[in-house]
């Protein structure tokens, strides 16, 4: 597929290793002042023609937040962030809203193309269904028409609010809600934009759906919220993609998603996240504190998480599933990669509600350079939940004597009849096997990427074709340098 | 008996305030008191308590974990009370014994006469009387006293074990077995102080027991420094049974030095609650860890195994298998980590847990562990959750063996796991005929 192949081109251009998305757009940027208050938030929410409530509910949000505590128990460390020197809202400057690609400011267009995410193209040829969030907001969604056709809402967050109030209402903050924690607090509080995914009874998606996040702007947070409802028996798969320029100092990214899944209905949330992760030196890079989590409302409905995590200088994410409907199925796939100074800390939460729950965790870490990796994950049982079932894997794999891999995993059972199974495995990579890759010719980093594209296989297996052949360079991209 | 828990509840800071004040009262009183290095041990603990009183679940270690029930007594110490003996055969084996009742060193029930040389058994307050040097030297020197439950330890340590084995040394099996009565009638607590050490290339086989029928509530928080010198090999089996009156907290603190190697079994059969926290250090290479246990919890018993393994150097390996049985309204926890430090290359880490929820009203909470700064490792874990086999007990139905009968036959099947990691034969003897007994009693609803 071109557009794939267009991807697979911009990532193999990369060959010295590098950050090859840290670019910066030269695009006239419209910003409002730094700072955080009530005031700053009801300009947000003027700024996108909001009502009422939405207004109501980010005051609320707010609120809430002022009164909390960043939390500290991740095993990730950082400088105190100042929440009043940041931007809450950068937008690309224009003059009304683009009804068609041809309306986009062809600089943004120039640049998702760099970025390997050619929306006219992919519009035309991939099948790919794209809605592109460059720093705060929206600029552009492909395939709407087809589509709604199939009678599937794709948009903007912003537009949804303006077109779909009733459907927004009806499930925003019932997953997350504002005062979740403190970053989703926050987000909730100066959210700017993101997708909106609804998908009807009984339909599914005909094709799949990808959003791409840019952060471009300087000392801007980005603060994207994404909801997707698949009705009964509906089916959606939903990828998601993330750059930023290279720069020196940490921006801060505070994103929600949140997910519902009605009777018999499944949702498949992929995510390539490869935000800026800093240089070698741990200078710079994005800190990525995001609340995932999706609600399996419906009985035999399912929600699958599946993530690449390369970039990033800090990431803190635990996408997650409610499992309340009987029957209900959880999934989570991860991959995450730390190398230099780059830490993590993700992991999922697996609540089981309902009767015959399951849910599976596939968890590799891979730990290189002075990074460190955490996994930290909740698999919880409640009295309800007979005959639930949990299997998790948790793998880590170290490259070099200056990395740290750690799991925490926590399992709290209150039903007899389930069965929680749990194992970890920590090593590093086999001198044998290098020896066996080296003397078939292959140098010492293409050794290293093949073994670790086999040791996260069975994560990578379950992207979507496009997403997992970019996965896997990136895989090798992420740990260059990190041998020899 | 077991309605003295619910009497009259003073606040949080009262129950901290007021063990405070005793550690006051007593410092003049406390053996080794006009020692000062023995005093500053003690205020430094005084202080760290005052600093953090109890944990409250807010702190992760104690997430799965409640005080409260400690949080809203007033403790007193323990009267003396010459005549007190348990009722217990102490005769019924060889070899030396030491009994505390109710936190003391009782010379008059202990059988520490006629040892071999190389091998001293003492009590600590006797030691500390007498200025003994070594054991106020050892004081507080592997113990985590920055922790608020052994810095209390530290403040009102009045007596303990003082065991020690000679470079080379075979000291064969000693008893220790400590019984709270509670005589007083009212709330007790003590704080048993133990210090073993073993010499380099000497062995020992240690036995301890906790167990007791207060007449009122007795709160025993005990703290064991071990210490294994290079080459030296020591077998500790601990088993603990304990009524509903009692409320049991150990720390263990066990340095493992090079080619040492530390084998340990706890049978945790319960008190109302019960937390068992070790602490162990590989400290140098080739040293070997066995941390095995067992914890049945029936009825509204509480148990909390958790242990810090800390690989600090290269070469070393460390093995843990957990079982826990939980019946009735019971709650389990395992908390297990393995910190395998930068310097710790090749090192070889195992852990097992597995629970068995044996009712709908019992809970389990596991959280292994592993933090590892050295790449040339071998780590994992497992956790298991699950019910009784039900494919396995219809198996056993089918060739006529009856229900009771056969869930006994599972349950212990499970237990042998780790009951047979244990070597010594009369020891996995009598081990198995506690999990049987501790079995009868859920069968019995006792």
């Amino acid at each position: 597929m071109p557009a794939a192949t267009d991807t697979l081109e911009t990532v193999r251009d990369v060959t010295e290793g590098g950050y090859r998305w840290g670019f910066e757009t030269p695009i006239e940027q419209e910003l409002i002042p730094k700072g955080l208050n009530e005031d700053i938030i009801r300009l947000i929410s003027a700024k996108k023609e909001e009502p009422a409530w939405l207004l109501e509910w980010r005051l609320k949000a707010f609120r809430a937040w002022c009164a909390m505590e960043e939390p500290r128990w991740a095993a990730v460390r950082y400088p105190p962030i100042d929440y009043q020197d940041l931007h809450y809202y950068a937008a690309p400057k224009r003059k009304a809203q683009p009804k068609s690609l041809d309306e986009v400011d062809p600089e943004l267009l120039r640049t998702y193309e760099k970025l390997g995410i050619p929306l006219r193209e992919q519009e035309r040829l991939a099948g790919v269904a794209v809605d592109a969030v460059f720093d705060s907001v929206s600029v552009a969604t492909t395939f709407k028409e087809k589509l709604a056709e199939a009678g599937v809402i794709f948009c903007s967050f912003s537009e949804a609010v303006r077109e779909h109030p009733d459907l927004v209402r009806r499930f925003l903050g019932t997953v997350v809600p504002p005062s979740d924690n403190f970053f989703a607090a926050l987000n909730s509080a100066v959210f700017s934009d993101g997708s909106f995914v609804y998908v009807p009874k009984g339909v599914r998606c005909p094709m799949e759906l990808s959003t791409y996040f840019r952060i471009n702007a300087r000392n801007t947070g980005q603060f994207e919220r994404t909801l997707i409802v698949a009705e009964e028996g509906a089916y959606v798969s939903y990828l998601e993609g993330c750059t930023a320029p290279q720069r020196d100092e940490n921006q801060l990214h505070a994103a929600v998603v949140e997910l519902v899944a009605l009777d018999e209905a499944t949702i498949k949330y992929s995510t390539v996240q490869n935000w800026y992760p800093g240089d070698a030196e741990g200078r710079g890079g994005i800190y990525n504190f995001v609340t995932k989590r999706g609600a399996c409302r419906g009985a035999k409905s399912k929600i699958s998480w599946t993530q690449v995590e390369t970039g990033s200088a800090i990431t803190w994410k635990y996408p997650s599933c409610i499992l309340q409907g009987e029957g209900s199925v959880g999934e989570f796939y991860s991959v995450a990669i730390t190398n230099n100074r780059q830490q993590a800390d993700t992991g999922t939460k697996m609540i089981h509600i309902g009767p015959r729950t399951r849910s599976t965790i596939v968890s590799k870490g891979i730990s290189a350079g002075e990074g460190q990796n955490t996994y930290r994950g909740l698999v919880r049982i409640l009295p309800k939940a007979q005959h639930a079932r949990n299997f998790t894997q948790c793998d880590s794999l170290l490259i070099g004597d200056r990395c740290g891999a750690h799991t925490v995993p926590y399992i709290e059972s209150r039903n007899p009849t389930a069965r929680v199974e749990h194992e970890a495995t920590t090593s590093r990579i086999a001198e044998d096997q290098l020896f066996y890759c080296r003397q078939r010719g292959m140098t010492e980093e293409e050794a290293v990427g093949l073994i670790v594209n086999g040791f996260a296989r069975e994560v990578l297996k379950e992207l979507p074709m496009e997403f997992a052949v970019e996965a896997q360079k990136l895989l090798a991209i992420s740990l260059e340098g990190s041998v020899g | 008996m077991v309605e003295v828990l619910d009497a009259p509840a003073a606040a949080g800071s009262d129950a901290v305030a007021h063990l405070l004040d005793r550690a006051r009262g007593l410092a003049e009183r406390l053996p080794g008191a006009r020692h000062p290095v023995v005093a500053a041990w003690r205020a430094r603990g005084a202080e760290t308590f005052a600093s953090q009183g109890f944990p409250t679940r807010r702190v992760e270690a104690w997430k799965y974990t409640d005080l409260a029930l400690l949080r809203e007594t007033r403790f007193e110490e323990p009267i003396l009370a010459a005549d007190i003996r348990p009722p217990l055969d102490l005769e019924e084996e060889e070899g030396p014994l030491l009994v505390l009742i109710d936190g003391r060193v009782r010379r008059d029930l202990s059988a520490v006469s006629h040892l071999a040389p190389g091998v001293a058994i003492a009590s600590l307050a006797d030691l500390l009387r007498a200025r003994d040097e070594e054991t106020v030297a050892g004081l507080g020197g592997l113990a985590p006293e920055t922790l608020p439950l052994p810095a209390l330890n530290a403040a009102l340590a009045e007596d303990g074990a003082v065991v020690r084995i000679a470079d080379g040394v075979d000291g064969g099996t000693i008893r220790i077995l400590s019984y709270a009565t509670a005589r007083a009638g009212h709330p007790v607590a003590f704080h048993p102080r133990h210090l073993i050490r073993l010499g380099r290339g000497a062995r020992l086989v240690l036995v301890e027991e906790a167990r007791g029928e207060p007449e009122a509530f007795a709160w025993q928080n005990v703290v064991s420094e071990i210490q294994l010198g290079p080459g030296a090999r020591l077998i500790h089996i601990r088993l603990q049974d304990e009524p509903l009156s009692a409320v049991h907290t150990a720390t263990l603190a066990v340095r493992v030095e090079q080619g040492a190697e530390y084998d340990s079994f706890t049978l945790i059969k319960g008190a109302r609650l019960t937390r068992n926290e070790v602490h162990a250090v590989l400290a140098g290479p080739h040293a070997a860890l066995h941390l095995n246990g067992a914890q049945l919890v029936d009825g509204v018993r509480h148990a909390d195994t958790t242990t810090v393994i800390e690989h600090a150097a290269p070469d070393c390996a460390s093995r843990q298998t957990v079982k826990t049985v939980l019946a009735g309204r019971a709650r389990g926890v395992f908390q297990g980590k393995i910190h395998v430090h930068r310097a710790a290359q090749k090192t070889d880490g195992y852990q097992m847990n597995q629970a068995l929820l044996l009712s709908p009203e019992a809970e389990i909470d596991a959280k292994p562990q592993l933090e590892i700064y050295a790449d040339d490792v071998k780590c994992s874990h497992g956790a298991t959750v699950g019910e009784l086999d039900l494919e396995a007990l219809f198996y056993l139905r089918s060739r006529g063996i009856p229900e009771a009968e056969a869930k006994s036959i599972l349950v212990q099947a499970f237990l042998d796991d780790a009951v047979s990691l244990v070597a010594d034969e009369g020891l996995r003897e009598r081990l198995h005929a506690e999990t049987l007994a501790w079995w009868q009693r859920v069968e019995h609803g006792g």
